[in-house]
């Protein structure tokens, strides 16, 4: 058994954070991740971390635009807690010796963004998040931190009474990917899931192999409510082949976007006539998609991103980072030709419902990064306010799980008297109702234990599970239901959303449930057993799925990413609230809280989102 | 592949009101749907062709696993995976793995040359699987896991004695230097992160202290990774003089730069095109300047 004060789930950019600021807070810290922290997808990020740092700028500008960039789905206690807090957060950064760019002056540079009304994007070259991993990862190994390294957590040790708000967690249960053992963690004051994305349910996208939702999941079936999952970010500029991003930095630069016929159709086709290419994400993401769509796209697939006017100095200076990728993965040399792109699956704005602190409805379970939902992207994440999510979120959740008072919360967690029952009426039986407890870690069915036998009840569960599935001889491989669960998630919850659509694929997601009722691994190794832990995240895949489609399916309106055929418009009157799906016996609950537009000096109200 | 098909509705008001608008983008769907016909026609073509020729790419692929009894004797296996068109390393072994054995095992995540996970020895070589193309090599291509390591399972090897040679070398900014003020970062010339840049760039893949000749006999050299960590720092202007100096003793030790017999093969080898031989070179240089003692 191991025993720890504060348990870290994954080893990311946020969960480092959090880690850090744990233990200066006094607590005895480990870090549990499937992959070494120097692997985790942090370090693919590119373009860079905003924070109101110069003259011009503040907090304020900050918040009201990623509030209108939100398209109102931002809860503004968390929205300008991220604003107000990421100038120290990056300077933190900066006094740990991260590689930023500068400016002539020493400085850390700064440039322009899509949807920033200031240049506030501060950088490091085009591989900011490679250098914000590695920074971090440094402190960690300066303070000798304990890391857990590929040992893959199957699931929460929570105890089981009746609410989730009633719950406590008090570990984890982890797979030694080396060795096959399963062990128990004990958290004395708090674990802190950091898992990252869920990119892998579609399979065109910018996220590594390892983002597949796996905190999510396991926070949802222990009992705490998934938020605005529906929200997906696209992100317009990734090449068409693989799905590997190319960073807003190129068009924060000066890079130009053109169709077939040449033009530049952001403006030409007024998609956004002040800003063009940078508009924000989902803006950019459909006019690609339309320009394709009505056939002036290169090769009926794609367009054309230029940066070779920024000449080759400044290129190399700032986008060095493109030019490899370009040239690896699409053969393209971006200083003689211009690079092809298109709209990928990128950035999960929804996640495990938080506070501004990373607290979760269940005592003692916390979520940073984008595998929480706090809320601070809402219906649209601007480009560089990821990587200041981590480092503010993952800090103050470290400080609260070691005992840190920060105060009471604004934005309120679990099904409180502000909640609204939802309806749906889906062509399938949703969820798992044929077995009721299956592999959640909290039901109701129990009554409460002490810490002890909730952590040993869990790794029996865990053992028992892993046991079951190594012994099976035949059935489906999950290969086959996680290629299923891609292509259905691509083809109908994609940018253009419609409701026959989307409830094709929740047919095919309830088909893919079925067939996993029969999945087994085939490798019977104890050794590094990759086929094991690639069959649990399909598990996992299956309800990030089903909770993205079901709160896209409930959504009957147009807000951010979110584009409904037969809703066109952002209807404020009725959606100003975030969709909330909550494990329920088995099956998916829908429900509604209010979004919270109280800042602490101003109120935000709702205007028409135009670039 | 994932295009999807817009609607009406998200069309500009123009577009549908204009009639010359509208005869334009008739033409152009016409056109596109001639393009997707042709596209369509020869995709069946070159699909047919490329069954006809069986062109699949072959590969010989190392598997060992200490705990199936069969895989305890080291052998390579045959894959024979159909090619497309910039099909890289990962995406055969993915496939032959998601197709023909769900027990062939590697590490990999980002595909795209940033978390170092897939360094395999590739036709003799040390590459990152997903950064090499299978058009660029000859058949059959065969894949093993790196050398001079432990071999886990299959392409798996064991990495901590990489990680704690990393460790070793004070990995983590140091300074005293702290500028007044909060909000206050501490200044550094565009020159000098250039001089740093490229040294930040490793993703601690281990291809590099694989391929040295000098680490595959001396297990205590600290090797090319670890040694471009410390140049990493100790070229770092807002270090200050002091710590250079403390991160020139560690580089010192015995099995530290001076081991170095500049073979060139770490550099050639480095997936991010860090110019290691020369930052080990420099650092020999620096510690002689010092007035060191060396050996």
């Amino acid at each position: 058994m191991h025993e720890y004060d504060v348990i870290v789930v994954g080893a990311g950019g946020a969960g480092l954070r959090a880690a850090i600021a744990a233990q200066e807070a006094g607590a005895d810290v480990a870090m549990v991740t499937k992959l070494h922290p120097v692997r985790s997808h942090t370090g693919a990020a590119e373009g860079g971390i905003n924070a109101a740092l110069r003259e011009g700028d503040d907090w304020e500008l900050h918040a009201y635009d990623t509030m209108k960039g939100s398209d109102y789905l931002g809860d503004a206690p968390a929205v300008e807690a991220l604003t107000q807090e990421s100038p120290e957060e990056v300077i933190q950064l900066e006094h740990w010796g991260m590689a930023f760019s500068r400016d002539d002056d020493g400085r850390v540079s700064q440039r322009p963004f899509g949807g920033l009304s200031f240049p506030r994007t501060t950088y490091a070259g085009a591989e900011t998040g490679h250098h914000l991993l590695h920074t971090l990862y440094e402190q960690v190994v300066k303070r000798g931190i304990e890391v857990f390294d590929e040992w893959y957590v199957l699931n929460l040790a929570v105890s089981d009474e009746d609410e989730p708000t009633d719950r406590t967690c008090h570990g984890v249960v982890a797979y030694e990917t080396a060795t096959g053992n399963v062990e128990a963690f004990t958290a004395r004051d708090g674990v802190i899931l950091a898992t990252g994305g869920l990119g892998q349910v579609y399979d065109h996208t910018t996220n590594a192999v390892a983002n597949t939702g796996d905190g999510v999941a396991m926070a949802y079936r222990a009992g705490v409510p998934a938020e605005d999952m529906e929200m997906i970010q696209f992100h317009p500029t990734t090449l068409p082949s693989t799905g590997v991003l190319i960073s807003e930095g190129v068009r924060g630069e000066g890079g130009i976007l053109y169709n077939e016929e040449g033009e530049r159709f952001m403006f030409e086709h007024g998609y956004a006539n002040n800003d063009g290419e940078l508009a924000s994400r989902d803006v950019v993401s459909r006019a690609e998609l339309t320009e394709v769509n009505e056939g002036r796209g290169i090769e009926d697939e794609y367009v054309h991103l230029d940066m070779r006017h920024l000449g080759e100095e400044r290129i190399v200076d700032r986008l060095e980072n493109i030019l490899h990728l370009a040239e690896d993965f699409e053969g393209v040399d971006g200083l003689e030709e211009p690079m092809p792109v298109k709209p990928g699956q990128h950035y999960a704005m929804g996640g495990i419902e938080t506070d501004e602190f990373g607290r979760t409805c269940v005592d003692g379970l916390y979520a940073v990064g984008e595998c929480a939902c706090a809320s601070v992207h809402g219906a649209n994440r601007l480009g560089g306010n990821a990587l200041p999510e981590l480092i503010v979120f993952g800090k103050r959740a470290g400080r609260h799980a070691a005992g840190e008072d920060l105060g009471d919360p604004r934005v309120t967690v679990g099904r409180g008297a502000d909640a609204e029952p939802g309806t749906l009426e889906p062509p399938v039986e949703l969820g798992e109702p044929w077995s009721a407890d299956g592999d959640a870690v909290a039901d109701g069915g129990a009554t409460a234990e002490t810490a002890e036998a909730v952590v040993e009840r869990a790794l029996e569960r865990e053992r028992e599970r892993v046991n079951r599935l190594l012994e099976r001889d035949e059935g489906t491989q999950h290969a086959d239901i996680r290629a299923a669960v891609q292509r259905t998630m691509t083809e109908n919850v994609n940018v253009f959303r419609e409701e026959d659509a989307l409830k094709e694929a929740l047919v095919d997601i309830h088909a893919a449930r079925q067939r996993y009722r029969d999945v087994y691994v085939a490798d019977p190794s104890s050794t590094y057993n990759t086929d094991l832990i690639q069959t649990i995240e399909t598990r996992n895949l299956l309800d990030i799925a089903e909770m993205i489609t079901v709160g896209a399916l409930a959504r009957e309106e147009f807000r951010g990413a979110h584009w409904r055929k037969e809703h066109q418009e952002r209807r404020d009157d009725e959606w100003l609230k975030h969709t909330m799906v909550s494990w329920s016996d088995g099956a998916p609950e829908l429900w509604y809280k209010p979004v919270v537009l109280e800042g602490e000096a101003k109120t935000y109200e709702p205007k028409e989102r135009s670039y | 592949m994932s295009t999807q098909r817009p609607e009406p509705e998200a069309e500009t008001e123009s577009a549908e009101t204009d009639p010359e608008a509208e005869t334009a983008q008739d033409r152009r769907l016409d056109e596109k749907r001639r393009r997707a016909e042709e596209r369509e026609r020869k995709r069946v073509e070159e699909a047919e062709r490329a069954a006809a020729d069986a062109e699949r790419y072959h590969l010989k692929v190392f598997r060992y696993d200490p705990e199936v009894e069969g895989k305890q004797e080291p052998r390579f296996d045959d894959f024979h995976v159909p090619y497309e068109t910039g099909m890289t390393v990962l995406d055969a072994l993915i496939y032959a793995r998601d197709e023909f054995d769900a027990s062939l095992t590697f590490r990999h995540s980002c595909r795209q040359a940033i978390c170092g996970s897939d360094a395999l020895f590739i036709n003799g070589s040390q590459r990152l699987g997903c950064q090499t193309q299978l058009s660029d090599l000859d058949q059959p291509v065969r894949i093993e896991p790196l050398p001079h390591q432990e071999v886990v399972k299959d392409l798996v090897v064991d990495m901590e004695h990489f990680y704690d040679q990393m460790e070793s070398v004070e990995p983590y900014f140091q300074t005293t230097d702290r500028p007044d003020g909060d909000l206050e970062e501490q200044r550094q010339s565009r020159e000098n992160r250039e001089k740093i840049k490229t040294s930040t760039r490793c993703i601690w893949c281990g291809a590099c202290m694989s391929s040295c000749n000098i680490a595959a006999g001396d297990n205590e050299y600290l090797g090319p990774a670890a040694i471009n960590k410390a140049y990493r720092f100790a070229m770092d202007e807002r270090e200050g003089e002091d710590m250079k100096q403390r991160r020139l003793e560690i580089i010192e030790q015995e099995h530290g730069v001076w081991r170095c017999q500049t073979q060139f093969s770490c550099t050639e080898v480095c997936p991010k095109d860090i110019p290691l031989t020369e930052h080990i070179q420099e650092l020999k240089r620096e510690a002689v300047k010092s007035n060191l003692k060396f050996w």
